[in-house]
C-alpha cells in the first residue's frame, strides 16, 4: 500500500513541475509591468527601473526562474505586491474560508442531488426522471455569478432574509479562535452559538449558489450508478425475496451505488474550490479564489503562482485520497500507478 | 447526546439562521459599540499603510492621513454647503507656530505632543521623517519635489522643539506641499528600532504598523478584507474625534455596497457608480454629498507626435464631434460639471470650460480641410479599472466619431497595465483623469502640458509658447507679480484650447453617501475620508 | 423488469449505419420529449445566430440616450440599457457571437485534444505518455484561473477566448478519445484494414477516427455549453470581448450594477438567453448520447 502511494506521488511530480513552469511563464507573459504599477502614478523611468531591480524583475527569465524555484524549495512562495503580505500566510488564512464555503455548498448539493438521483433511477423515463434532468441541467446552465447576484438581490435586498453579503462574519462579530479555520466548527468548539449562527447565515447564500451549480454531476452519477446496481443480480434476488421496494433501494442498492458517487464528489470538490472565484467575488468572500483573480488582474505574480501551485497540490492529494478510499471500500479495486 | 437530540438542536440552529440576522443577534454590548463605530465600505483597501512605501495605493493614503500628523494642515471653508478644505488657509497640527521668512520657514512643535507609544515628538523626529520622504524615492520623493523640497539639508533641527525648512528656490508650492499627506511625522525612535541594515528607513515595519502621533492607529489589518482603527485618546492635533473605532471593509461589488447602505448596514461609502448616487439622493434616505474634483478633469487625449492627430485640424474636428451633453447625462447621470461650450473668456482658474460644442457639420468640414474627408481608423483606449464611466463614455465617443468617418476600435486596458501603456505614450486616442493635490492652474499645466514632457503630458505635447506661459506663471506666482501671472495663465489656457492636444470632457464629482445619523464629512484635496471630523448620532 | 434492460436489448446504434441512427434518433426523441424540446431550442438558436442581425427591430449598437434605462415595453420588449440601446436586439444579435465562440472553441479542442487522444490511444508508448502527461498537467490547474491567465496574457480578443477555452477542455477530449481509440486498436475492422495493406496513419484517420466521431460529437455538444459559460465568466471579470460588441456574458456583467437599483432587465434577459443556450446544448448532448450510445445513458 505504502509503496503504491509513493509510486503515485512520484508519478505526480512531473505534473507539478509542469504546473510550476507553465504558471511561471504565463505570469511573465502578462501584459502589466508590476514595476510601473507599484512605482506609482508619478514615477519616472529611473524610479520604475529602481523598483524593477528591487523586485528582481530586471534579471533574465532563467535567472528569475532559478531564484523562484530556489525560494519554492525552501517553502517560500514570495510576497504579494498588492496586499504586501507573504503569499504562504495569505493562502493559509484564506484556504479555510474557501474550503468551508465549498464543503457546505457540496453538502447542500448532496442533500438535494442524491435523493433526486435515486428518485430518477427508480422511475427511469418517467416524468420525475425528466423533471430531475431538466432541473439539474438548468442549475449547471446558470453562470454562477448570475445566480449569486440574483440570490443577493432577492434574499438580501428585496426580502431581507439573508445578512449583508460582506464576507464570513457580520462586522460586529469577531472571528472565533482559529482551531480548524472553519468558523462553523471553531464557534461550536468555543460554544459560541451566536457566532455560529452569524457565520452560518453568511455562508448560506454563497453555498447555495455553489450547490445549484454542482447538482447536475452528482445527481447524474447517482442516477447512473443506481440504475446499474438496480439491474444487478443481487437486487433482483432481494426483490424476489419479497423485500419492500424501499428496503431494496435504500439498504441494498444505495450502499453499493455510492462508490462512484464518492469519486464524483471528490472531483466536484476540487473543481469547485478552483471555480468558485466568481462566487467569492460576488459575495466579497475572503477566499483564495478572489485572491488569485485580483492578483491576476494586477499582474501580481507571486499570489497567482502560489494559488495555482496550491490548487495543483490539493488536486493531486485529493485524487490520491480518493483512490486510497476506493481501495479500502472496495478491495477489488487496486491502486494503479 | 443522543442522535435524535443532536438532530433536533441542529434543526433549531438552522431555522434560527434563516431569520433576519442583523439586529436580533446583537447583544446589548454589541449595540453599544455600534454607536461609537464608523463602518465604511469601499471597493478596495490599502496594500501598505505607510504612504512612503513602495507602491502604496490610494486607499493606503487614507490610513496615513488619519493615523499620522503633519506639521500643518488646512482650514475649512464651505463650497456648495459642504465643508471644503481651504487652499489658502493653514492650520497648525503638530506645529504650534509657523513663521515663514524669505528663504525659510520655522516651525515650533506643540509642547505636549506625544507619539502613540507615549514618547514625545521632537524636532529630530520631524527631520528624520522629512529626510525619509525626500530620500526613499518613488512617489513620496516625487511629491516633495513638486514643492521644491528635495534634499535632507533643507531640514534643520534648531532645538529640541524647533525645526527650520530652508527653501531651495522661491516656490509658491513649498508651504502647501508640507500640508499634503506625504510629509507625515514618524516616531523615529520606534521605526529605527525596527529598521535593518538592508532597510534603514524601517519601511517593512511601517508597512504593517502605524508609528505616528495621529488621531487613529491601526489595530487590525487583513489585506483585501478589512482595516480596523481605534482612536488615540491622547491626540493633540485637534479636538478629540467623536468616533472611537473605524471599521473599513472592502466590498468589491458596487451593487452590494449600495444595498448595504440602503439597508442601513454600512455607515458611509464612496466609489459608487454615479447612477446609484443620484438615485440614493432622490430616495432621500441617505445624506449624499457631491463636490467637483479640485484641480482635475476627465479628458480625451491625442498623441500629437504621430498622424493623424499631429494635425491641429483633426484635433479640432474631434473636439467638435464629442457628444458632451450626452456624456454628462447618460454616463454621469448629471454628476459632473460640463466643460464645453464656453461663450465668454475663461476665468483664470482650472479646470474651466472650452469653447467647443457638439457640431458635426463643422467637424466634417475640418476633417475635409485636414485632408481626411473619408476619415481614418484608430484605437480608443480606456482604463478598465474605471469601466463604469469609461466604457459607456467610449461607446458614445466611438459612435459620434463614426459620423465624421473616424472608425475607432475600443481597447480596454486592465488597471495594472494602464499606467505602463500610458507611459509609453504610444496610444493614439484615449480617455483618462488627472487631478493634482495642489490646486493651482500652473501646477496642473506644468505636469500636463509643459515641454519638459513629464509622464502626465500623455499627449507628448510640445510648444515653445506654452512653455513660456507656464514658466512665466510659475515665476510670477513665486514673486507675487499678479499682473504677469494673470496674463500668463490666460495665455496657457488659450493655447491649450486652440491647439487642443487634450479635450477636457467634464469635471468629475467626488461623491460620498452616508446614513442620516452620520455627519461631519469634509472634502479634502486627496478626496479620501477624514475620520477626525466625523460624528455619528 | 426495469425499462433499462429493454434499452439494453437494442442493437448498438453505431454499428448499424446512418439510417439506423436516424431511426433510433426519432425513437429517442419520441421517447424523450425533453430531447425534442432541446432540439427545437437548438433550431431557434441557430436561426437567431444566422438571421438575427436581419430581423431585430433596432440597431444593437445605436445609442439613444433619451430612451435610456426604460423597462420592458411594447417598443422595447426587453427594455433598454444605460445608453438607450435595445436589449432585445442586443440579446438576439449576440447569439451569433456566442455561438461562434462556442463552436470555434469546440472545433479547436477537437482538433487538438481529440486527435492527440486518438493518436495516444492508438499508438500507445511515448505518444501516449506525452499526451497523458500534458493532460494531467492541465487537469492539475484550477481551470477557470488558467483560462483567465491565458486571456490576460494573450490579450482579450474573441480569438484568445476561444483558444483559452479550448486549452482548458483539452484533457477531457484527450482522455475520451484515447480510451475510445484504445478499445478499438485491435478490433476486427482495424485488423482487416491492416491486413489489406493500410498504413497506420491511414487506419487512424480513415477507420478509427470516424468510428469514435459519434462519441466525440456528444462531448462537443456538452462542452459547447461550458464554452459559453466560460466566456461569460471571463467577461464578468473584465476579460471579455471589446465594447460595444453585444455578448451575453458582458451584458450580464454590465447589467449587474443596475440590478440593485431595480433595472433588472439589463442583466436578466442576457442571463436568461445564456442559460437557455447552455441548457439547450446540455440537454442536446444528453439526447445525442442516448442516440449514439444507449448503454452509456446517465
Amino acid at each position: 500500500m505504502l509503496a503504491m502511494i509513493l509510486k503515485r506521488l512520484l508519478v505526480a511530480i512531473p505534473s507539478l513541475i509542469g504546473v510550476v513552469i507553465i504558471t511561471f511563464l504565463l505570469t511573465r507573459a502578462l501584459p502589466g509591468d508590476p514595476a510601473a504599477y507599484f512605482a506609482g502614478p508619478a514615477a519616472t523611468q529611473e524610479a520604475i527601473a529602481q523598483v524593477r531591480a528591487k523586485l528582481g524583475l530586471d534579471q533574465p527569465l532563467p535567472t528569475q526562474f532559478m531564484r523562484y524555484a530556489a525560494d519554492l524549495a525552501r517553502g517560500d512562495l514570495g510576497t504579494s505586491l498588492t496586499t504586501g503580505q507573504p503569499v504562504a500566510t495569505e493562502i493559509r488564512n484564506r484556504l479555510p474560508a474557501s474550503a468551508e464555503l465549498t464543503l457546505l455548498g457540496l453538502i447542500i448539493s448532496v442533500l438535494i442531488a442524491v435523493p433526486l438521483g435515486i428518485l430518477a433511477a427508480t422511475r427511469p423515463g418517467s416524468l420525475v426522471d425528466h423533471a430531475c434532468r431538466v432541473l439539474t441541467t438548468a442549475g449547471v446552465s446558470l453562470p454562477v455569478f448570475f445566480t449569486g447576484l440574483i440570490l443577493v438581490y432577492v434574499f438580501y435586498y428585496l426580502l431581507g432574509f439573508a445578512p449583508a453579503p460582506l464576507g464570513r462574519l457580520d462586522v460586529f462579530f469577531s472571528a472565533p479562535e482559529a482551531i480548524t479555520g472553519f468558523y462553523l466548527l471553531d464557534s461550536l468548539i468555543a460554544r459560541d452559538l451566536e457566532t455560529f449562527r452569524a457565520a452560518l447565515a453568511q455562508l448560506l447564500l454563497p453555498a447555495l449558489t455553489l450547490a445549484i451549480f454542482s447538482l447536475a454531476p452528482i445527481a447524474r452519477m447517482t442516477r447512473a450508478s443506481m440504475l446499474a446496481v438496480l439491474a444487478s443480480d443481487f437486487v433482483r434476488t432481494a426483490r424476489a425475496n419479497g423485500l419492500t421496494p424501499f428496503t431494496v433501494v435504500v439498504t441494498y442498492a444505495f450502499r453499493n451505488a455510492m462508490l462512484p458517487v464518492v469519486t464524483t464528489l471528490g472531483m466536484v470538490f476540487s473543481f469547485l474550490l478552483g471555480a468558485n472565484v466568481l462566487v467569492e467575488k460576488v459575495f466579497a468572500w475572503p477566499g483564495i479564489g478572489s485572491y488569485a483573480v485580483e492578483a491576476l488582474i494586477a499582474s501580481d505574480f507571486a499570489p497567482v503562482q502560489g494559488f495555482v501551485l496550491t490548487m495543483a497540490a490539493l488536486y493531486v492529494a485529493l485524487n490520491l485520497v480518493i483512490d486510497i478510499l476506493y481501495g479500502l471500500i472496495d478491495p477489488r479495486v487496486r491502486i494503479e500507478a | 447526546m443522543k442522535r435524535r437530540d443532536f438532530l433536533k438542536s441542529m434543526t433549531a440552529v438552522a431555522a434560527g439562521s434563516a431569520l433576519p440576522a442583523a439586529p436580533a443577534v446583537f447583544s446589548p454590548a454589541r449595540a453599544q459599540s455600534r454607536q461609537e463605530t464608523l463602518l465604511i465600505v469601499s471597493e478596495s483597501g490599502p496594500n501598505n499603510i505607510d504612504i512612503h512605501g513602495v507602491g502604496t495605493n490610494v486607499p493606503g493614503y487614507e490610513v496615513s492621513w488619519n493615523c499620522y500628523d503633519r506639521l500643518i494642515s488646512h482650514g475649512m471653508k464651505t463650497v456648495g454647503g459642504v465643508p471644503y478644505y481651504d487652499r489658502d488657509k493653514f492650520k497648525m497640527e503638530l506645529a504650534d507656530d509657523m513663521s515663514v521668512g524669505d528663504m525659510s520657514a520655522t516651525f515650533k512643535l506643540k509642547k505636549k505632543a506625544t507619539f502613540q507609544d507615549g514618547t514625545p515628538v521632537t524636532a529630530k523626529d520631524v527631520k528624520w521623517s522629512l529626510d525619509r520622504a525626500v530620500t526613499v524615492g518613488g512617489f513620496p520623493t516625487f511629491q516633495m519635489k513638486a514643492g521644491s523640497l528635495e534634499k535632507p539639508e533643507q531640514f534643520v533641527v534648531v532645538d529640541d522643539n524647533t525645526v527650520r525648512v530652508d527653501f531651495l528656490r522661491k516656490d509658491r508650492l513649498t508651504i502647501p506641499d508640507l500640508a499634503v499627506i506625504v510629509p507625515a511625522i514618524y516616531n523615529s525612535g520606534l521605526v529605527k528600532k525596527n529598521a535593518t541594515e538592508k532597510d534603514p528607513w524601517g519601511m517593512e515595519y511601517t508597512k504593517q504598523n502605524t508609528a505616528g502621533s495621529g488621531a487613529y492607529r491601526v489595530v487590525k489589518w487583513t489585506a483585501g478584507t478589512e482595516v480596523v482603527m481605534e482612536r488615540n485618546d491622547n491626540w493633540i492635533g485637534g479636538p478629540l474625534p467623536k468616533i472611537k473605532r473605524v471599521i473599513w471593509r472592502m466590498v468589491p461589488s458596487a451593487g452590494n455596497r449600495r444595498a448595504l447602505l440602503e439597508r442601513g448596514d454600512a455607515d458611509i461609502s464612496y466609489e459608487l457608480p454615479n447612477k446609484d448616487f443620484v438615485e440614493l439622493k432622490d430616495a432621500g434616505k441617505l445624506n449624499i454629498t457631491s463636490v467637483p474634483f479640485s484641480n482635475g478633469c476627465q479628458y480625451l487625449g491625442m498623441n500629437v507626435t504621430k498622424p493623424p492627430f499631429d494635425n491641429i485640424k483633426v484635433r479640432q474636428a474631434v473636439a467638435y464631434a464629442i457628444p458632451y451633453q450626452k456624456i454628462v447625462d447618460a454616463v454621469l447621470f448629471g454628476l459632473g460639471k460640463p466643460l464645453y461650450g464656453a461663450t465668454s473668456e475663461p476665468p483664470l482658474a482650472w479646470p474651466v470650460a472650452h469653447k467647443f460644442t457638439t457640431d458635426i457639420a463643422k467637424a466634417r468640414a475640418l476633417m475635409a480641410e485636414a485632408g481626411h474627408p473619408e476619415g481614418f481608423d484608430t484605437t480608443l483606449s480606456f482604463d478598465l479599472g474605471f469601466a463604469t464611466v469609461n466604457e459607456p463614455l467610449c461607446v458614445l465617443v466611438q459612435e459620434s466619431l463614426a459620423q465624421i468617418g473616424i472608425k475607432c476600435t475600443i481597447n480596454k486596458i486592465p488597471g495594472a497595465t494602464w499606467r505602463t501603456e500610458l507611459n509609453k505614450k504610444t496610444l493614439p486616442l484615449y480617455t483618462n483623469v488627472f487631478s493634482g493635490w495642489l490646486d493651482y492652474p500652473e501646477y496642473f499645466f506644468f505636469w500636463c502640458y509643459h515641454g519638459a514632457n513629464s509622464i502626465f503630458n500623455t499627449m507628448s505635447y510640445q510648444s515653445k509658447e506654452m512653455d513660456a506661459f507656464i514658466d512665466g506663471a510659475r515665476a510670477a506666482a513665486a514673486s507675487g507679480d499678479t499682473a504677469t501671472y494673470d496674463k500668463d495663465v490666460k495665455g496657457f489656457l488659450d493655447t491649450a484650447f486652440t491647439d487642443i492636444p487634450r479635450i477636457p470632457l467634464f469635471q468629475p464629482y467626488s461623491n460620498v453617501a452616508m446614513q442620516k445619523n452620520v455627519s461631519g464629512y469634509q472634502y479634502w484635496f486627496h478626496r479620501r475620508l477624514d475620520y477626525r471630523s466625523m460624528v455619528k448620532a | 423488469m426495469t425499462p433499462l434492460t429493454f434499452r439494453r436489448d437494442e442493437p448498438a446504434a453505431r454499428t448499424s449505419g446512418l439510417l439506423a441512427v436516424v431511426k433510433h434518433g426519432r425513437y429517442v426523441i419520441g421517447e424523450n420529449p425533453v430531447t425534442g424540446f432541446a432540439f427545437a431550442l437548438f433550431v431557434v438558436i441557430v436561426f437567431a445566430a444566422v438571421f438575427g442581425p436581419y430581423v431585430v427591430p433596432y440597431d444593437p449598437l445605436a445609442s439613444d440616450t433619451a430612451a435610456a434605462l426604460k423597462g420592458p415595453s411594447a417598443a422595447h420588449w426587453f427594455g433598454t440599457d444605460q445608453l438607450g440601446r435595445d436589449v432585445f436586439s442586443r440579446v438576439v444579435v449576440a447569439t451569433r457571437l456566442d455561438f461562434v465562440i462556442a463552436l470555434a472553441s469546440v472545433a479547436l479542442v477537437f482538433a487538438m485534444g481529440g486527435l492527440a487522444g486518438v493518436a495516444a490511444g492508438f499508438f500507445g508508448g511515448w505518444t501516449d505518455r506525452i499526451v497523458g502527461r500534458l493532460a494531467d498537467t492541465i487537469m492539475a490547474f484550477p481551470l477557470f484561473v488558467l483560462a483567465m491567465g491565458i486571456v490576460a496574457a494573450l490579450g482579450n480578443t474573441v480569438q484568445n477566448i476561444v483558444i483559452a477555452t479550448a486549452i482548458v477542455n483539452f484533457p477531457l477530449y484527450a482522455r475520451i478519445a484515447r480510451s475510445e481509440a484504445n478499445i478499438r486498436r485491435d478490433a476486427g475492422f482495424v485488423m482487416a484494414a491492416r491486413l489489406s495493406g493500410n498504413g497506420e496513419f491511414r487506419i487512424l484517420l480513415a477507420h478509427i477516427l470516424p468510428n469514435i466521431m459519434p462519441i466525440m460529437i456528444v462531448q462537443m455538444s456538452l462542452t459547447m455549453g461550458y464554452a459559453i459559460l466560460n466566456a461569460a465568466g471571463l467577461s464578468f471579470i473584465g476579460l471579455g470581448v471589446r465594447p460595444p460588441t453585444a455578448e451575453w456574458g458582458i451584458m450580464v456583467a454590465e447589467g449587474a450594477a443596475f440590478m440593485v437599483s431595480g433595472e433588472w432587465w439589463i442583466a436578466f434577459f442576457p442571463g436568461l438567453a445564456l442559460m437557455v443556450a447552455v441548457f439547450c446544448f446540455n440537454l442536446l448532448g444528453d439526447g445525442l448520447r442516448d442516440i449514439v450510445d444507449p448503454q452509456r445513458r446517465t
